[in-house]
């Protein structure tokens, strides 16, 4: 056992999930032949070995960065979003639809309201289990994972049956939007060699500083981690956790439309069907659990999911490692960060190493007999 | 060796939690085909005890023997096999099932794998029929009244052979017709032989029900007693015990205008069945008027109507003559009503989050702590520093975790938050619970204070000592109801622990002639 201090723990429990991961993932590699050395190179040469291949890890972790805060605000209050993949499609979706609704409306009109529309819809989408929860107590893990089918097969009514016909180049894709609607900046493509990274970048380093002020300097960041830690003191205290359990998933809705605005203003310039669920839904669940919720987790966190992503392609042309395999690398490093209980074992905190309060049902059971019975015990 | 004289004899059972002992050498004789009743007050060390015997628990040392033979009782199923049988409070039954097959459930008979429901429904039918149970083996527990599933509770220990059957706290949820068939279904199994343990804190069962009784109090044996030869008093004494008491001096109450006004107020618990029934009562201003009573009588149903944590059934609670019955708890909290909860970990604290976000809890939306939506920490640092220093919370800084404060230093800063606010009303559930006498003490200072300081105090609490220690009046609540008004002057803890057990003043007045 290391006795390191909280801070240095903090850190040092991720890192070692993410060594695990690799390690694991070059066992498999060996295990099938592959060198591990040269693939891991090829990946590291894939994602951030030229100014393209680095811009192409700043785009891909763009959207993920705003599903991951997306998660990180809602798993605050208590609140488990699987939903952020529908929420982030209603926003890819509404801001396709206005751009191209207005394409002749200058940018600075065009795009903050195209943007705009898309934070909207996200709300809307994250509002809906909020709403639910609140009033009725229904479970957000079945109300969100349908949630994601709905806005899935809605997305395709929309465009095929919903948007004007002139809006489409077929029945499986929209016109490209305009130049005014595009987060899509020449200066930044080009100083990346003319890769797809966008604007959006800068809105995500935007959005992670306004969501860290909200949650750790606002009033309502302050209501939604009390009613998330525990919402019967925070009733007795006179907050409301209904309104605070909507408002967390509105601001977790905003944030996952705007992840769909990134991959539709940004990435794509138009909407396409989709045939599954937005798979920048479910890793940003894991980029802000890998991340531990803060902003700057997130941000590292998200750059790291990118690396795989954009290098795993990289492994395979490079080093001839099937992308499944990286998929694999990518699913132990999740695995080691979910089991990091057994780690943080590893690294027992120095500042608080004999006062840590039992953990186990068992052991607050004797607590609270113990506190009955010293009651009882001076009547 | 006395063989046979005792079915059950517990000798010197302690059982330590750490450094406290829940169970310190007590010790218990049950003889064969009597009702054995085990008083004390709530967390007396009845349950820890019962807990021993039923296998739930290892003791930490002393010596369980059965007719006479020594046995270790290490697991529930060593108790089951043993013949020692629990009817829990809480049923352990599946509602969803029927009666015989919650009764089966674990030890299901069977022929190849297939359960012979048929022999185990003809078996617990004859039963049933045997100790005058009426219970119809192949109802849904779902559709059966609470009485009955008791009985199937019942007939579950019997079918497992049990000779020996704990009881606790039995009659918690029946009806007084249902008590009234418990007592007599409990003296059926005793004239057929069994032993039955019963425990309870309630006078007038041990008085109708049992043979002999055993009296815990602080984890201790104070005695036992054949209960013919012994008053109410004579049990309620054994019971309640004279403490230690460090009374605080304090002078005569000087009564302001009325501050809280309740009027006929009925509340219901969670599974909206009524819980108080029909009080009331006021405080004035000056006074602290004291809620007695044994744990699950109203009180605490009774507490989250006056916040506002629970609506009301009907009634009225006025606050400084604003009507706030089923108000929100801010709009309670900003008419002026500060609140110590029962529950301070629950209800008083957030754990996780530090010393100062506690201390501003109820203040945190409003200046100077925040302005225009935002938190001012820095304001909050020196609010959370001052009221350390005025209220003597010991902590190493405020950026402490208010979980890994002491138990008493909780409690401090619930105080120093809820009284610094400078409420008119202040509504304290079980202050004290858990604490070391130091801090008791300065609680008790406080609230004094407070009371002399013009505000109204209502004090909810198990501890008769504090209630009659604090209190200018008492009120006592049982089963939802006022049973009596008293002062503390005037009481005895005899009569005090009387209106607790249900008797009404009139019945208590009589028993004293």
């Amino acid at each position: 056992m290391i006795k390191v201090n909280s801070t240095t723990r903090k850190i040092l429990i991720p890192l070692f999930s993410i060594l695990a991961g690799f390690l694991v993932g070059a066992i498999i590699m060996l295990f099938y032949s592959y060198n591990p050395l040269q693939a891991y190179g090829s990946m590291i040469q894939g994602s951030l070995g030229s100014s393209v291949s680095i811009g192409e890890t700043l785009r891909q972790a763009t959207p993920l960065i705003f599903t991951a805060l997306g998660f990180s605000v809602a798993n605050s209050a208590g609140f488990f979003n699987i939903g952020l993949s529908g929420q982030a499609l209603a926003g890819w979706v509404a801001s396709i639809w206005v751009a191209l609704a207005f394409p002749n409306l200058p940018t600075f009109v065009l795009l903050p309201l195209a943007i705009i529309a898309g934070a909207l819809a996200g709300a809307i989408m994250g509002a809906i289990p909020g709403f639910l929860r609140a009033f009725f107590g229904t479970s957000e893990v079945i109300v969100t994972i349908m949630l994601n089918y709905v806005a899935l097969y809605l997305s395709t009514y929309l465009m095929q049956d919903v948007m004007p016909a002139h809006f489409r180049t077929s029945q499986d894709a929209t016109k490209m939007i305009s130049h005014h609607a595009t987060l899509h900046v020449d200066w930044l493509s080009h100083m990346f060699g003319d890769s797809r990274v966008h604007f959006g970048l800068f809105l995500a380093l935007i959005a992670l500083v306004v969501v860290w002020v909200i949650m750790k300097k606002t009033t309502l960041g302050f209501e939604i981690r009390s009613v998330g830690l525990n919402p019967f003191a925070s009733e007795y205290a006179g907050m409301s956790s209904k309104k605070t359990i909507i408002m967390s998933m509105v601001i977790s809705g905003t944030l996952a439309g705007l992840g769909g605005v990134m991959e539709g203003l940004g990435t794509y310039q138009n909407f396409f069907i989709q045939t599954a669920s937005m798979s920048i839904g479910f890793d940003g669940m894991a980029v802000s659990l890998l991340g531990g919720g803060s902003s700057l987790g997130i941000l590292l966190s998200a750059l790291l999911f990118s690396i795989l992503q954009i290098g795993g392609l990289g492994m395979q042309t490079g080093a001839g490692v099937p992308f499944e395999i990286v998929s694999i690398v990518t699913a132990s490093i999740i695995f080691f960060v979910g089991i990091d209980y057994v780690i943080s074992k590893l690294f027992k905190n120095k500042d608080n190493a004999n006062k840590e309060l039992p953990k186990t049902p068992i052991a607050k059971e004797v607590v609270t007999e113990e506190k009955d019975a010293q009651e009882g015990g001076r009547l | 060796m006395a063989n046979s004289e005792y079915v059950i004899e517990m000798r010197k059972i302690t059982k330590a939690f750490g450094a406290f002992k829940a169970n310190d050498q007590v010790d218990l004789q049950v003889r064969p085909g009597e009702i054995h009743a085990l008083l004390g007050e709530n967390g007396a060390g009845k349950s820890t005890l019962m807990n021993v015997l039923s296998g739930l628990l290892e003791p930490t040392s002393g010596q369980i023997y059965l007719n006479g033979k020594p046995v270790k009782i290490d697991s529930p199923n060593k108790a089951n096999s043993l013949g020692i049988g629990m009817v829990h409070q809480h049923f352990m039954l599946i509602d969803a099932f029927t009666v015989t097959e919650n009764i089966i459930l674990g030890s299901e008979p069977n022929r190849g794998g297939v359960i012979n429901i048929h022999q185990a429904e003809k078996d617990i039918q004859e039963l049933s029929d045997r100790y005058n149970l009426d219970v119809d083996p192949t109802a849904k527990v779902a559709d059966i009244s609470v009485g009955m599933q008791q009985r199937a509770e019942i007939l579950k220990t019997l079918y497992r052979g049990a000779n020996v059957l704990i009881f606790d706290e039995p009659t918690a949820v029946l009806t007084p017709q249902e008590i009234e068939e418990l007592i007599e279904i409990m003296k059926n199994l005793v004239k057929e032989g069994k032993s039955i343990i019963l425990i309870t804190h309630k006078l007038s069962e041990i008085r109708q029900a049992a043979d002999r009784c055993t009296v815990i109090r602080r984890g201790k044996t104070i005695g036992t007693v054949e209960v013919a030869g012994a008053s109410s008093e004579d049990l309620a004494t054994m019971m309640v015990g004279h403490s230690v008491t460090f009374k605080i001096p304090k002078q005569p109450a000087k009564l302001g205008p009325t501050t809280l006004q309740v009027k006929d107020l009925h509340v219901n618990e969670n599974r909206g069945i009524p819980a108080v029934k029909g009080v009331d009562f006021s405080v004035k201003s000056g006074e602290i008027l004291g809620i007695a009573g044994i744990d699950g009588n109203g009180q605490t149903e009774l507490i989250e109507a006056l916040t506002g944590l629970r609506k009301i059934v009907s009634g009225e609670i006025l606050i400084k003559n604003h009507e706030r019955a089923n108000a929100a708890p801010r709009k309670i909290t900003e008419t002026g009503v500060a609140h110590v909860p029962e529950d301070r970990q629950k209800y008083g604290l957030v754990l996780q989050l530090s010393l100062a976000e506690n201390l501003a809890l109820q203040t945190y939306y409003r200046a100077p702590i925040s302005e225009h939506g935002f938190l001012d920490y820095g304001k909050m640092r020196e609010h959370a520093k001052r009221l350390i220093k005025e209220y003597d919370i010991r902590t190493t800084n405020e950026q402490l975790r208010a979980g890994e404060l002491s138990g008493g230093n909780q409690q401090k800063a619930i105080i120093a938050r809820e009284l610094d606010r400078d409420a008119d009303l202040i509504i304290v559930a079980q202050p004290t619970r858990g604490l070391d006498v130091g801090a008791i003490e300065y609680i008790h200072r406080q609230l004094i204070a407070q009371r002399d300081a013009g505000k109204a105090v209502l004090l909810i609490s198990f501890e008769l000592d504090e209630i009659m220690n604090l209190s200018d009046r008492i009120i006592v609540l049982h089963d939802g109801k006022i049973a009596g008004e008293v002062r503390p002057e005037t009481t005895t803890e005899q009569e005090l622990g009387l209106l607790m057990a249900g008797q009404t003043q009139a019945e208590t007045a009589k028993e004293e002639i």
